[in-house]
This record gives structure tokens, C-alpha cells and sequence, in this order.
């Protein structure tokens, strides 16, 4: 993602992107110890040891796997919610029960399956679907994986000591503040799901670089595999609707743990702020969900109709379009909070428009599938029976788009009915049809088509046995979250047909289940691209762990079925990186636009380290649930450690030389730094999601001001003095330290470090004069909402600012050991970017803080 | 006249103008609506200036949107090649680029009146 198309030389060694791969060659090539060589750089470990992998296919499997069976969990506890209400006046569970039951349903659905299993997808599939070895971030991909198992391990094993969430999966204040009702439960969530969240950016972060700059050569943007174009779309989503929930997990813990009163009404605070942030977060969640689930469709239909996708523009479209779409849809869950119906009206308006891309998809699918002759495979029948699926929630989804519908149905089971459709339709099938399609990429073996069709229709049967009623159960009157119900108001025999539709669909799961566990050793092996596709993929050989034996050059949408002599070129090595002469892990990056070689890129490899950290970070947010603060900042202080440590041994190696030889007669860079460089835009892109972040916590600062008519009510500011001249240090500690780069640029040593330590200092006391403001004006943030969100902004600043200095002591120490140069410049550039968006940051903070309190 | 129109550039940026005018769009109406509702006292005339203005506002990115599908026309060559532009030359992933910001230019603008229409029939805040 370096401005994209400033390269415009032709690709050496290749007369056009479909160049001709390398005959014969000399010195006569070895094959054999070519492969040796690949083999053992690639190795995954054996014994204990395999779990200290960073390889995407294994990554990608884990990641997968605990997903599922956190889905498989989840399930069970809607099974227990289904017998719980299959008849009235029940009393299965208690009432507290039911309610944690239900609460870590939906919390693990949508955190522990949905997200997650989309990650998994993607990190198992991306790289040999764009041809590459690897993606650009191994290493953080396993850290993202052990986070996430260790998070998701924590919220879900709550309910077995009686501690789970019990407030609904979207955790509504008052509520879920309440301590005598949502006791420790609220914190597993929300500490638990702060720490998956973390895994969530860091795979965004890994994907954008991925499909970016990661793809084969001759993989022009035309000619992405949708997958790509799809999960790329999501990544960006993810950027923007994490960070509002991190920022009001922020606020809500701080409220829970410090009682500082950001959603308490009687302090000045306001729950509303809770809901925005929860849904600006919650409703994109949902196009983060479908959206792979989808690209999954775009991949299954071509295979399976035996022609290109019709309209591959319009799917590109489609999914930009949601994309930006679903980001002006989120009041539309709060129809029913009372705000202005000229608001309401923009969002309904909105969540009606939304409903033009995700037609588009839908047909496109048709067409491709009216064109072309369609296989009726165990792939496509979950895949088109989602599709329907997802429909029928599509159309109940423009009913309650509409305020005055959604005011009649609001929290009744016709919503439970619609989002259920919604997401079963539109994400759970379409991933058992990817099941059924990439299983032989796992291992080789297919998986059965009679179980599949079994399971297939048990599910779908079960699936809208299940659920249909509950439309009419919701238009009858009956809740959401209710944990029983009187006997004679109509409720009845519907909620026993959806509990008995409910077991039905959970036999369908179970046969998927049987299907992927049973042995398979006396089953033969499938021949290779069983469904006979067109994109790259199908070329993995489940038995290799380097990914792909050459990288090819690509030079159509299904190389498969237009470049005959592919596979066999890549087999022979005949492309691209053949060889492992150095014994390191390497992965070709390309332009943007053209995908023209720039860089051969050295990627991390097995390491204990990822595990290490996440292990750590898991210690500090599961520390700070039960209030052992020694235990937390022991945690924070290793999580430091590990990081510093991971990043010092594992980025930024100074090469054996500066260029190598890649094979077809072209060499290219291995050392790259700036916005040319993959560590520069996974910096930048990180940011812009911290940016976010940010930008929700300062949109809670003037929500406070339009709610009152004196947010401050009284109280006192930060003053005027300390927060401009903190504003001051902290242009001065930017200014320095681009006059640092520059000076390194020189290759002037000394000087770089006089400059590094003095923009250290300006920082320092900029953060410190920061802290005095609201400090020495003796500002509680107890008391009002006022003082609460003051403290939490320049709290915000003050962590970054403590970041930044971390950053400019390892570039520091980089230069002391002799690592850092004009030429070797990769850590005081990217130091600098965050220094871009920490100054935007102060002098946003600072002068808001202090000025608008008078302006107003 | 030539002056007044960008030359064309070669970047992915360009693809999203159109939905982040939208999403621009999107937030002033939202922001000032609510502001105004919020602050004011949300009656139909205090409401009126506002709405010519917001109506104003969307006028002026509907051009916007107009303008970058007019460059999205030509760098899709004025529709003079047809889709599905999967060769692998520099000049059809031009074209795919093109036609692919044409197809977000129109949706940008159906969604652009969409979410304006609430300013046409909804005279005050109505809380």
C-alpha cells in the first residue's frame, strides 16, 4: 500500500505478467536440495513444540478449530435457553441462570464464532490464495490466535463458577453497572472481550498489508480473487468499528471499577453515550460477519456454475458500498431510546439503502449461477439454502429498518427472529459450505457427501422449524430475555415448536461434527483441485508447510483455468523464490495496483514469544478483573518485556546484503523502510484504528456538552496555563523529532541521539504539564461527568505519550547498538509516524480541554 | 476548462471518493440535526434555516459525487470498453477502476437522496 502505481518500470524478467517462467537455467539447478532447503525453513516443529508454530496453515487451523468449539458451546447454552422456555412456567433453570445463558450466547457468537472464525478463514486461505508464502505478520497472527484462545477461554469457563455476564450480550447501562446485579460477570466481558478485540485489529492490521502487498506478481487489482477484495473491505471495517467499543469499554470499566460516572444520569453522565458507542461498534459487526461469509459465496459459485463470476465490478461495488453503508445504520437499535425523529429518519433511511449492495451480491450470484451449469454439491446447498435464508432476514430487516414498525416490535421475539435469519442465513451456512469446500486443503480427505446432505437438511428444516414461529411469537407480545412465561396468552405452543426445531438443527451440527472428527486414515487422499476451481488455492499441497513451492506470476482472475502450464511451473520451481539459500523465511512483496515486485520480504518464524506476550497481556486484563493491581502491573511490566524483546530479536534485521536474486533474472531489495515498507503501513494502519478510538472518546466530550445545559455544572477546568503549554511541548517534541529523522537521514549520529533525547524531554514534561492541569484545579472525577471525561482524554494522551517514549528509547537504544542509519532507518520512521498522530492527538486533547469550556 | 479538471492519477484512493462523500454527507446531517434538536427548541420554524441549508449541503455533494463519477467515466475510457476488464494489462485494471468507482458514484448518490429525504418530510425534531 505505498502510493499505489508510482512504479511504473515493466517487471524484470518477465516480458509481460503472464512472462514465461525460467527453462533452462545455470549452473544446473538442484531440485532436490531446493526443496531440502524450503522444507526445513518452513518446518513446523514436532512434540510440545508444534505449538510454538507461527506458519498461517496452522494458525489458521487453530484459530478455526477454537472457534468452532467456542460456537459448539454457545449452542449448547441456546439449547439449555430453548428448554428452559419450550413450556410455560418452567422451572429448569433459575431465572440468574437463564439470564447468564443467554447473555454468553450472544456474546460468544458474535466474539468467540463469528469474528474469529472469519480471521481463521483468512489467514488459512489468503496466502496461498494470492500465492504468497506467508502474510506479512506470522508472528503476530499467533499472538492474535493465543489471545484470543486465552480471552475466549475466560469469558466462556465464567459460567461454570456462577460468574458469567448476565446483562445481555450488548451489556446496556444501568444495568450492567449495577454491582449488586451484574456482579464480576460484567467484567469477564468486558475485560475478556477488550483482549480479543486486540487480536481482531491485529488480524486487520496483518490482512490490509496481506491482500496489499502480499499478492503474486502479475496479480493486478483486476484481478484479485473476490475473497481478497471482500476481506480487505472488512479489514478496513474492523479499523473503524472496533475502537468506539474499546473506547466505551474504557468508559464503562472506569465506571465499574473507579466509579467515575460516564453512563450514571444522576452525576451528569447519560447510558445513551453506552448504546452509541456499543452500536456504531455493533452494527458494522454485522457486515464484519457477513461479508466473509459472502466472499466465501463468491468463491464456492464460480466452481461450481464452471465459469467466472458474472459482474465481478459490481460484487467490488457491493462490497465497498456495505462497507461504507453500514457504518450510518447504527441508531437504528435505538428507534425506541427517544431521540429526535428527524434523527431516527437518517438512519432509517440509510438501513433502507443498504439493502441496494446486498441485492447486487445476490443476483450476481444468480446470474453466475443461470450462466453457467450448476453442480448441486454439498457446498452449494448450504450455500444457496443460506442465501435464502439470509433473504427472508433481509426483508424482515427492511420492516423493522422502518421506526414506526420497529417501535411494535422492538425487543420482541420477532427481532430474535430476524437476526437469527440474518446471521444463520448469512454467515453460519455459508461457513459450512466453506467447510465442506477447503476441507481437503486441511489434510487432503474430503469430507462425506451423504452426512453433508443429512446434515444439510436437518439444519435447514430445524433451522426455520426454529425460528419462522418466533416472527409470530414476537407479533403475539412475547419478549426478548424473558426466562419463563404465563400459560394462556398464545406463547405456548409456538415457543414448543421452536424448541423442538431448535434440537432438530443441533442434530444437523452434530452430524457436521461426526463428519469432520471421524477418522479418516482408511480414506483415500482426493486428487488435487477436487472441485476442479480456478483460483490459486486450490494449487496448497496439505502436506508442505512452505506454502507454495515458486510464486508464480499470475495473469488471470482463475489462473487455474487459463495458464495451463501453472502447476506445473510452480511444482518445478520454475517462478519466483525457489530456493531458501539463507536459511530464512521469505515471501515476495508487490506494488498495489500492478502487483510488480519491490521487495523480497524476510518474515518471522517459530517462536515461543507470541506465546509468551499473549500469555502476559491475558495475565494483565484477567489481574485487573478480580482488582489484584501488584499481580497487573507485574503482567504489564512482562508483556512490556516480551514485546521490546520480540521486537528487538524478530524486526528490523540488518541483511547479509542489500539486494538478492529471486529467481527469472531479477533482483530485489531485502531491507525496506517507509511508506515503501509493510512495517510502516502496519504502523499507520494501527494507528488510524487508535485514532478512532480516540475520536469516540472525544465524541463523548461534547455528547456531554449537547445533553446539558452546562456540561462542566459548575465545576472547575484544567485551567488555561498548563494545557497550552502542554500543547507547546508536545509540538516541540514533534518538531524534534522530525529534525531527529532528518539528521539520521545524514547519517549524523550524534546528533540524532541529542535530538532523539530532546524530543524525549519535551515529551515528558508535555505529558506531566498534561496531568497538571485537571490536577492542580483539583478536578474529581468522581463526582460529576465533567471531570470524568477531562481525566479520561488526558489519561488517553498520557498512555500514548508514555508509548511514544518507549518507541524513542528503542530507537535509541538501535542506534547505541549500532543498528540504526541512514540506510537502516526503519524504526525512526515508523517512531515518527506515531509521533504524526500522538501530536494530532495533544494538540486536539489540550486546547479542546481548556478552550471550548469558555467558547461554548 | 482543462485547468478546472484533475489530471488522471494512479492510486486505489480514488475508488473510495464517492461513499466517503456520502459518509461526509451522512455525519453533517446527523451531527447538525441533532445538535440543533439538542440546543434549540427544535420547532418548525427554528428548524427551516437549517433544513435549506442541509438541503443546500446536499446539493453541493451530489455535485461532488457527479464529479468524481464524471472522472471515474473517463478513466473507465467514456464506457467505450466493456466489462469484464480481467486482462492482465495496465490498461484494463485502469478500466476495471474506473467503471468499479462509476458503480460506487451511483450508489453514493441514490444513498446521498435517500438519507436527505427526511429533510424534505420532517419538519421538526418531534422527540
Amino acid at each position: 500500500m505505498t502510493r499505489p502505481g508510482t512504479r511504473t518500470e515493466t517487471m524484470p524478467g518477465a516480458a509481460s505478467a503472464g512472462g514465461q517462467p525460467m527453462e533452462g537455467q545455470d549452473p544446473p539447478r538442484d531440485l532436490k536440495a531446493e526443496e531440502a532447503r524450503l522444507r526445513k525453513v518452513w518446518n513446523t516443529p514436532g512434540g510440545w513444540r508444534y505449538w510454538t508454530s507461527v506458519n498461517n496453515s496452522e494458525i489458521g487451523l487453530w484459530y478455526g478449530a477454537t472457534a468452532f468449539i467456542f460456537m459448539l458451546f454457545a449452542g449448547l447454552l441456546a439449547l439449555v435457553v430453548r428448554a428452559q422456555l419450550a413450556v410455560p412456567q418452567n422451572d429448569l433453570i433459575s431465572a440468574d441462570l437463564f439470564n447468564q445463558a443467554f447473555t454468553l450466547h450472544g456474546t460468544v457468537m458474535m466474539f468467540l464464532f463469528a469474528v474469529p472464525i472469519f480471521e481463521a478463514v483468512a489467514i488459512f486461505l489468503l496466502p496461498p490464495m494470492l500465492g504468497a508464502r506467508e502474510l506479512p505478520f506470522p508472528r503476530l497472527s499467533a499472538f492474535g490466535f493465543w489471545s484470543f484462545a486465552i480471552g475466549g477461554v475466560f469469558v466462556c469457563g465464567s459460567i461454570f463458577f456462577k460468574a458469567a455476564p448476565n446483562a445481555g450480550w450488548f451489556m446496556y447501562a444501568p444495568l450492567a453497572t449495577d454491582k449488586d446485579y451484574a456482579g464480576i460477570g460484567a467484567d469477564v466481558w468486558l475485560l475478556g472481550l477488550s483482549f480479543i478485540e486486540v487480536a481482531s485489529i491485529a488480524a486487520a492490521v496483518e490482512l490490509i498489508v496481506g491482500i496489499m502487498k502480499c499478492r503474486a506478481p502479475g496479480m493486478r487489482i483486476n484481478m484479485m480473487p473476490l475473497f481478497a477484495w471482500y476481506l480487505l473491505i472488512v479489514a478496513g471495517m474492523i479499523l473503524f468499528a472496533f475502537p468506539p467499543l474499546i473506547a466505551g469499554d474504557i468508559l464503562f470499566e472506569m465506571e465499574r471499577m473507579f466509579d467515575w460516572p460516564f453512563f450514571d444520569a444522576a452525576r451528569g453522565g447519560d447510558p445513551l453515550l453506552w448504546q452509541h458507542l456499543f452500536w456504531i461498534f455493533g452494527h458494522p459487526e454485522v457486515y464484519i460477519i457477513f461479508l466473509p461469509a459472502i466472499a466465501l459465496m463468491a468463491m464456492i459459485v464460480p466452481t461450481f456454475s464452471q465459469r467466472p463470476i458474472v459482474g465481478y465490478s459490481w460484487i467490488v461495488l457491493a462490497a465497498v458500498g456495505t462497507g461504507f453503508l453500514s457504518f450510518g445504520l447504527w441508531v437504528h437499535h435505538m428507534f425506541a431510546t427517544g431521540l429526535p425523529q428527524i434523527s431516527l429518519a437518517f438512519f432509517s433511511a440509510a438501513s433502507t439503502a443498504v439493502a441496494i449492495p446486498t441485492g447486487v451480491q445476490i443476483f450476481v450470484f444468480m446470474a453466475t449461477m443461470l450462466a453457467g451449469r450448476v453442480i448441486f454439491s454439498v457446498p452449494m446447498l448450504f450455500g444457496t439454502g443460506g442465501v435464502a435464508i439470509f433473504i427472508i432476514g433481509g426483508l424482515t430487516g427492511v420492516m423493522v429498518a422502518l421506526a414506526p414498525f420497529d417501535w411494535q416490535a422492538h425487543d420482541t421475539y420477532f427481532i430474535v427472529a430476524h437476526l437469527h435469519y440474518v446471521l444463520i442465513g448469512g454467515m453460519l451456512f455459508p461457513v459450512v459450505a466453506g467447510i465442506y469446500y477447503y476441507f481437503p486443503l486441511v489434510d487432503g480427505k474430503a469430507l462425506s457427501d451423504r452426512l453433508g446432505k443429512i446434515a444439510f437438511w436437518l439444519m435447514f428444516t430445524g433451522f426455520n422449524v426454529a425460528f419462522f414461529p418466533m416472527h409470530l411469537t414476537g407479533l403475539r407480545g412475547m419478549p426478548r430475555r424473558v426466562f419463563t412465561y404465563p400459560a394462556d396468552i398464545g406463547w405456548d405452543w409456538l415457543n414448543l415448536i421452536s424448541t423442538i426445531g431448535a434440537f432438530v438443527f443441533a442434530a444437523g451440527v452434530g452430524v457436521v461434527v461426526i463428519d469432520i472428527l471421524r477418522p479418516k486414515k482408511r480414506q483415500p487422499d482426493v486428487k488435487p483441485n477436487l472441485w476442479n476451481a480456478g483460483t490459486l488455492e486450490w494449487l496448497a499441497e496439505p502436506k508442505e508447510s512452505w506454502g507454495v513451492r515458486s510464486i508464480p506470476i499470475i495473469s488471470s482472475r482463475y489462473p487455474l483455468w487459463d495458464q495451463p502450464d501453472l502447476a506445473e511451473g510452480i511444482k518445478q520451481g520454475r517462478y519466483y523464490l525457489p530456493d531458501a539459500k539463507e536459511g530464512l523465511r521469505e515471501t515476495l512483496v508487490t506494488s498495489v495496483l500492478d502487483a510488480k515486485p519491490i521487495q523480497v520480504l524476510r518474515v518471522g518464524g517459530t517462536s515461543m514469544v507470541t506465546i509468551a506476550a499473549a500469555i502476559l497481556l491475558g495475565g494483565v486484563f484477567i489481574a485487573m478483573t478480580f482488582h489484584l493491581w501488584t499481580l497487573t502491573i507485574l503482567f504489564g511490566l512482562g508483556t512490556l518485556i516480551a514485546i521490546l524483546y520480540w521486537l528487538w530479536t524478530g524486526t528490523g534485521a540488518i541483511p547479509e546484503a542489500k539486494e538478492k536474486d529471486v529467481g527469472l533474472g531479477l533482483s530485489l531489495p531485502i531491507y525496506v523502510s517507509g511508506p515503501a515498507s509493510v512495517g510502516w503501513w502496519a504502523m499507520f494502519i494501527t494507528m488510524v484504528g487508535d485514532g478512532t478510538a480516540y475520536g469516540s472518546l472525544l465524541f463523548g466530550y461534547f455528547f456531554y456538552w449537547t445533553i446539558h445545559d452546562d456540561f462542566t455544572a459548575g465545576l472547575a477546568g484544567p485551567g488555561l496555563v498548563w494545557p497550552l503549554a502542554g500543547s507547546a511541548l508536545f509540538l516541540a517534541s514533534w518538531v524534534l523529532m522530525l529534525m531527529a529523522r532528518q539528521a539520521n537521514e545524514r547519517d549524523r549520529t550524534s546528533l540524532t541521539r541529542m535530538l532523539l533525547s530532546a524530543s524525549m524531554l519535551a515529551t515528558l514534561i508535555g505529558a506531566l504539564a498534561a496531568f497538571l492541569g485537571p490536577h492542580r484545579y483539583g478536578m474529581d472525577p468522581t463526582v460529576h461527568v465533567y471531570p470524568a471525561i477531562v481525566w479520561v482524554l488526558v489519561g488517553w494522551l498520557m498512555v500514548h505519550a508514555a508509548a511514544g517514549l518507549i518507541m524513542q528509547g528503542f530507537c535509541l537504544a538501535r542506534s547505541f547498538a549500532g543498528r540504526m542509519s541512514a540506510a537502516y532507518d526503519m524504526d525512526i520512521r515508523n517512531v515518527t509516524l506515531f509521533w504524526h498522530f500522538l501530536t494530532v492527538t495533544a494538540l486536539t486533547t489540550l486546547p479542546v480541554i481548556a478552550l471550548f469550556p469558555l467558547a461554548r | 476548462m482543462r485547468s478546472f479538471i484533475p489530471r488522471e492519477i494512479e492510486t486505489l484512493w480514488t475508488l473510495f471518493t464517492a461513499p466517503v462523500v456520502w459518509a461526509f454527507h451522512f455525519v453533517v446531517c446527523y451531527v447538525v440535526m441533532a445538535i440543533a434538536c439538542a440546543k434549540g427548541s427544535g420547532s418548525i420554524e427554528g428548524l427551516m434555516g437549517l433544513r435549506l441549508f442541509l438541503g443546500g449541503f446536499t446539493l453541493f455533494c451530489l455535485l461532488l459525487i457527479v464529479g468524481s463519477a464524471y472522472l471515474a467515466w473517463r478513466q473507465w475510457g467514456f464506457g467505450t470498453d466493456t466489462p469484464p476488464h480481467d486482462a492482465p494489462t495496465r490498461q484494463e485494471r485502469q478500466l476495471f477502476q474506473g467503471f468499479a468507482t462509476l458503480l460506487l458514484s451511483g450508489l453514493s448518490f441514490i444513498s446521498v437522496v435517500f438519507v436527505a429525504l427526511p429533510l424534505l418530510f420532517i419538519p421538526a425534531c418531534m422527540p
